[in-house]
């Protein structure tokens, strides 16, 4: 408070503040900087051992795969386990949420069944589309086992198979809408064939 | 002013959120649990003790025209030690926490009592101040996190107590109301 002020004085104390500061974040960048990716990837490996039991004992082979619809790539995790392959984790997303990208980590085995799904990251609203994610409902049990060829991933408001969740279609059908997109690239990426849903012929066929 | 005093003189006093209303929108945004709204008062309280103890270390150095440029770098760096910290550390907190914890650089209170007390004092008067002041945030905001855990979905600290709550209370609503008749109890206890 005592300084006058002039240009230099104002110029030199402000210098002289931001380098210390700057000098002292970059210590504590190096610092927190291993943590921080080993935090990361142990929450991604979490999450691919999640959606395909078994990948803390095998490896993974990461690869990014372009979906034929959407602005961004997706993430394929193979998992490979004793040289079989046991699963392929997929990071999708979609932006049809309620509020912003949706992110969803779903394991397909390798005729395109879904092993397992979570949500990874959202923006949803707490009560409602926040039940996408596993620890909130059973919303996302609904997919395991299920084929995405025959298992239509469209809420039944709109002719598919899948229990929206109450009071939250909007982010439920962004989550069918994130799988499907992971399953087409997936059934795209390694050409599997998949059979047309027998379930429809019984409804009459609305195909 | 004692020192004792001046620490627990934010706890109900001049409590930032509950009498100041200050840094309302941390307060409404982070209080939807009790641990969640626990452990941004806790930051918060790292930053406010940083920068009271730095801005009152150097007050008398800094010319008057750029003092708020300079206080502001000085508890951004906090806040990004908080950050990056937090990130590495306590993973889970700061996945619920992430979008808010850059945002305590533009929390009034910070800035507040850097100002209006920090740069007048002595360092042990700020470090005090800071201390009370920080945790009396972190107090306001646990109730407040614990009152809407409570009635809107029926658990405190994530334990289930009852089978379901009002929805209203874990959205936007929910914490003007439970805001609202905290600080009128307040009001009512300081008369």
């Amino acid at each position: 408070m005592a300084k006058k002020d002039s240009f230099i004085n104002m110029t030199l104390t402000l210098f002289i503040i931001t380098a210390v500061a700057a000098t002292l974040l970059g210590f504590v960048y190096n610092f927190t900087k291993d943590p921080i990716a080993q935090v990361k990837k142990e929450k991604l490996k979490a999450s691919i051992n999640l959606v395909v039991p078994g990948a803390d004992k095998g490896t993974v082979v990461e690869k990014s795969v372009m979906p034929e619809e959407g602005k961004d790539s997706l993430y394929f995790y193979e998992v490979i386990v004793n040289d079989v392959k046991i699963g392929t984790a997929v990071k999708t997303y979609t932006d049809k949420g309620f509020a912003g990208r949706f992110t969803v980590m779903v394991g397909f085995d390798t005729v395109g069944n879904i092993i397992d799904n979570d949500v990874l990251e959202h923006k949803e609203t707490p009560g409602l589309g926040d039940k996408t994610a596993k620890s909130k409902s059973n919303f996302n049990s609904q997919f395991i086992g299920k084929n995405p060829g025959t298992f239509k991933l469209q809420v039944k408001k709109d002719g598919g198979d899948v229990d929206a969740i109450t009071a939250a279609t909007i982010s439920s059908r962004a989550y069918c809408d994130a799988l499907q997109r992971a399953f087409n690239a997936y059934v795209k990426y390694y050409n599997i064939k998949t059979e047309p849903a027998p379930a429809d012929k019984d409804k009459g066929g609305n195909e | 002013m004692n020192q004792w005093k001046n620490f627990t003189k934010g706890f109900i006093k001049e409590n930032p959120i509950l009498v100041l209303v200050l840094g309302t929108c941390p307060t409404l945004a982070t209080t939807s649990s009790a641990i969640n709204g626990l452990a941004m008062g806790l930051a918060t309280t790292f930053v406010l003790v940083g920068s009271n103890v730095v801005v009152s270390l150097v007050a008398k150095m800094i010319p008057d025209k750029v003092r708020i440029p300079s206080y502001v770098v000085v508890i951004a760096s906090f806040v990004t030690i908080v950050d990056l910290s937090m990130q590495a550390y306590v993973p889970a907190v700061y996945a619920t926490l992430g979008i808010f914890i850059p945002l305590i650089v533009v929390n009034c209170i910070v800035l507040g009592r850097a100002e209006a007390f920090a740069n007048k004092n002595t360092v042990l008067s700020s470090l005090i101040d800071g201390l009370g002041m920080g945790l009396g945030f972190a107090m306001a905001l646990g109730i407040l996190g614990a009152i809407r855990e409570i009635l809107g979905s029926g658990a405190i600290f994530g334990m289930k107590v009852m089978n379901s709550g009002a929805l209203v209370f874990v959205l936007a609503p929910g914490a003007f109301i439970a805001l609202g008749y905290l600080i009128a109890l307040v009001n009512k206890i300081k008369k």
